[in-house]
């Protein structure tokens, strides 16, 4: 019967590069990076890592196919390595194969890395062309783009739950100045400057109902993690992070083809929440999650987020995000670090960047005190990839 | 008796003022006649307009007992891949049926309509639907674009229930130099618009005419409406005068509505007269265009019971003003628009795919569950509904005639639009059946949650390096 793999992994290790536009860097120096500081913070040696995980989105913009870049770059000798791909929730594909490795008991250490080199395409957004979603669709389906999929389910939020554009519009807003203010904070995010509500509701439209500040930030990065067995982790240190649950959950064609579907919530969200909640024996996450990094692509993605997750009643997330429940200082934070808003979202690393800030306030050190949140027992990460009606929701939940 | 059955019509949401186009480009030719064009929107095509009109004429008729498909026009989209067999793919009517492309003269609408008739007469086919469209591009500044307009018309040919009868027809041919176009040319070729007026125009037509009273020994006051294309107003009603008939009797023009649509234009004219059309009523139609097909029709009883056709009526109430002449250049392509490196990304049409899902893309057909009933596109084998999920349980389903409402949208002004912001969502189709569409003919802030809406064929992409127009269906807000 199987049981998961609740407190049999470790993170003893990560790695996170500064994320932004840069120019100076390719994805290659960027997995170097990350690893360095991945390695060197779990006290391994290369020679140690005996299979690794490796996850990139846009390959075409960067790295190429296959996992050979990844093992070039580091050098790796001659271990298996494996490319994942999984929209925006690659970085979290690659953890989950790294400690699914070594649950299974094949590995005793393995390596997630993922990376993502957006700003070699000359524009700004996501690249991606008519074949993103594969040659029947692109003769069939609208040219849409990332914030537009998201806009529409603003658009339906608004509409079930009567907001009018403005009232909407300012419940986002809050949203995206609250990861602001925690991006400003955080030395190694891509968006550091505060804004005010104002000035998310007056920033030009991007796609309708959503501005330029409800959308994250386009970046570089990479981020990396060491994973071992429990009985092993505190070989390497005293506070490693134990993976409580591990879930993700694929959309089924119910939301895209079939008419049940209120577009007002990601049901793959709510799904992926209850199967990890049940890993990881979390009865009441409102009360029980101290802290998460849940993938706010878009303010929207946020908003409904804290729905899927349980952090707020459907339809009431309006009221937590004008009670400050998600702000720094808040009852229940949310984007700690930034978020993608602000720290920035190179695909395939931000599963992998979530888990970097659960992993740092887990072990209280989030470089700045102003940072540090006090005494959090539970961190989740919500890694999402593709569009609201069809895509890909992955939740981990760790602890010490 | 061998008649038409059933008419339709498109005329495109926009329009040109001619003093749009006089303020624009006047310095290069004479002020026009007050006015205005229909204008296809960017989307739309000869192929794309035809296809409305079809889907206006075969509004309550089943597509299983069309066995003809006729498509005249002269500004065809391919030069090789039968323009007629993708409309009759769009239409989802039978395979067993018989297309062809009648191309190349404004006459090529009257043509197609008496070979439509001459296959029902002799037993051949029993319905056969013929589309006119035209949607050409004119060099800005030349004569003929505030003279051209885009608009289609589709007449049903068929041996029973017809509300109008055939009754007779006479044809005459001339290699009358008007307008040229060779493969190599983007605009056509004129010659000197007296030398169109009065040696052919006011010549030719009434040649036509005259031999059609001779041949079948009738007078031009036994007709009710006498409707042929309208290039020069003055010499319109003067070739009416001269035939010694009532001003009364001419059908109204449609040129300082539409202007002119080309081989669409008689049969436009054709399906207005329809539209006012009494049983026992006499309908005289006339092309013109290197020759000139007259014809003439009886409307019979069963012209009562015809269904809402949008017909001219409906289209024309319908519209909305062109802001600019730049915008109308974007729309045809006539001058290089920025659509940001992400409009560059390269698309090469997958041919066999698209053959293998031709009802998909071109017919807008799903799938139905029969097990549990749920419509779906695109076409599924496993059933999505989560309650059912039957294996290989399903039949054809077509959704390009249901109308639906508007789940949710938004405008996209990051998606590279030749008419930004790019509005598309999804669709809740009454009946069942969900999927994401572009939205087109719309304003944003127009568009409203829950609105309904019905599907449109329409040109979605040019693949240039392969050559391909690409063409699916999209959302847009019921048209009245």
């Amino acid at each position: 019967m199987a049981e998961g793999i609740r407190d049999k992994v470790a993170i003893i290790g990560m790695g996170c590069t500064k994320f932004g536009e840069l120019w100076d860097k390719g994805a290659e120096d960027l997995m170097v990076d990350s690893f360095l500081e991945c390695i060197e913070d779990a006290g391994v040696e290369k020679k140690d890592i005996q299979a690794a995980w490796f996850g990139v989105h846009f390959e075409e913009q960067s790295v190429g196919k296959g996992a050979t870049s990844m093992a070039l770059a580091l050098k790796l000798p001659f271990i298996p390595v494996t490319r994942v791909e999984n929209f925006c929730a690659t970085g979290t594909e690659a953890l989950r194969g790294a400690c699914y490795g070594v649950a299974s008991g094949a590995y005793d250490i393995a390596l997630a890395l993922g990376v993502e080199k957006l700003k070699d395409t000359g524009y700004g957004g996501l690249p991606g062309g008519p074949g993103l979603l594969g040659s029947r669709n692109a003769l069939i389906m609208p040219k849409i783009t990332a914030p537009g999929s998201f806009a529409m389910m603003a658009t339906r939020y608004f509409a079930v739950y009567g907001l009018s554009p403005e009232e909407g519009k300012k419940m986002l807003a809050r949203v995206s100045a609250k990861s602001h203010h925690n991006g400003s904070l955080n030395p190694k995010a891509h968006l550091r400057r505060e804004i005010t509500v104002e000035q998310v509701m007056n920033a030009p439209i991007i796609a309708w109902p959503l501005g330029l500040f409800d959308c994250c930030g386009v970046s570089d990065g990479s981020a990396a993690a060491i994973v071992t067995t429990a009985e092993m982790a505190k070989k390497f240190r005293p506070d490693p992070v134990y993976i409580k649950s591990l879930q993700i959950a694929l959309s089924s064609g119910e939301e895209l083809m079939y008419t049940k579907w209120d577009g007002a919530h990601v049901e793959t969200g709510f799904r992926a929440g209850v199967l990890a909640y049940k890993e990881a024996g979390v009865k009441d996450p409102r009360k029980e999650i101290s802290m998460a990094e849940v993938h706010d692509c878009f303010s929207i993605t946020e908003a409904v987020t804290m729905e899927d997750l349980q952090f707020s009643p459907r339809g009431k997330v309006k009221e937590d995000i004008e009670s400050g429940r998600f702000n720094l200082d808040g009852e229940q934070p949310v984007q700690p670090d930034g978020g993608l808003k602000c720290f920035g979202h190179p695909i395939g690393a931000s599963g992998l960047r979530m888990m970097y800030e659960m992993y740092k306030q887990l072990q209280g050190k989030a470089q700045l005190p102003e940072r540090q949140l006090k005494n959090p027992k539970l961190g989740l990460t919500h890694n999402m990839g593709g569009f609201p009606a069809m895509n890909i929701v992955s939740v981990a939940i760790v602890g010490l | 008796m061998v008649g038409i059955k059933s008419y339709g019509a498109y005329i495109p949401r926009y329009r040109i003022n001619h003093n749009t186009i006089f303020s624009a480009v006047g310095f290069l030719g004479t002020f026009p006649p007050p006015g205005e064009n229909a204008v296809a929107n960017h989307d739309e095509d000869t192929l794309s307009m035809a296809v409305a009109a079809g889907v206006d004429c075969l509004d309550d008729i089943k597509r299983e007992e069309i066995d003809g498909l006729y498509l005249a026009t002269t500004s065809q989209p391919y030069m090789l891949r039968q323009n007629s067999a993708l409309v009759a793919a769009a239409l989802d009517l039978q395979n067993n049926i018989r297309t062809a492309d009648f191309l190349g003269s404004n006459k090529a609408g009257t043509s197609a309509l008496l070979s439509a008739f001459d296959a029902v007469k002799s037993g051949t086919s029993t319905n056969v639907l013929v589309c006119a469209s035209d949607c050409r591009v004119s060099k800005p500044g030349s004569s003929q674009e505030p003279l051209y307009g885009d608009a289609a018309a589709a007449v049903l040919m068929a041996s029973d229930d017809v509300i109008a009868t055939l009754e007779g027809h006479f044809s005459v041919s001339y290699d009358f130099p008007d307008r040229w176009k060779t493969t190599s040319d983007k605009f056509e070729h004129a010659w000197e618009d007296r030398f169109i007026r009065d040696a052919g125009y006011a010549k030719i037509i009434p040649e036509a005419i005259s031999g059609l009273l001779k041949k079948y020994n009738l007078t031009i006051t036994d007709f009710t409406k006498i409707a042929f294309p309208d290039l020069y107003p003055r010499e319109h009603a003067a070739i009416v005068k001269r035939l010694g008939a009532d001003p009364r009797q001419i059908q109204t023009s449609l040129l300082d509505k539409i202007g002119d649509a080309g081989s669409a234009s008689p049969l436009m004219m054709l399906v207005a007269a329809l539209e006012d059309a009494k049983p026992g009523d006499k309908i005289m139609i006339a092309s013109f265009g290197n020759g000139s097909d007259a014809m003439f029709f009886q409307v019979t009883e069963k012209i009562k019971k015809i269904g809402n056709r949008r017909g001219i009526k409906t289209n024309l109430e319908t519209k909305k003003e062109l802001a600019s002449y730049e915008k109308y250049l974007a729309f045809r392509n006539l001058t290089p628009v920025e659509l940001g490196m992400r409009g560059e990304i390269g698309f090469h049409t997958p041919m066999s795919t698209l053959f293998r899902e031709r009802e998909t893309v071109l017919a807008l057909c799903g799938s139905k569950c029969k097990s549990c009933g749920t419509p779906q596109y695109p076409r599924q084998r496993i059933c999505v509904n989560p309650d059912c999920g039957a294996v290989d349980q399903m039949e054809g389903y077509r959704f390009s005639d249901k109308k639906g409402v508007l789940f949710t949208y938004t405008g996209d002004n990051l998606a590279a639009s030749i008419d930004p912001p790019a509005i598309y969502g999804f669709v809740d189709f009454d009946g069942g059946g969900r999927f994401w569409f572009d939205i087109t003919d719309c304003d944003l802030d127009s568009i409203k949650v829950g609105m309904p809406v019905e599907m449109t064929f329409r040109r979605r992409y040019f693949d240039e390096s392969g050559g391909v127009y690409g063409y699916s269906w999209k959302a847009m807000p019921v048209r009245a």
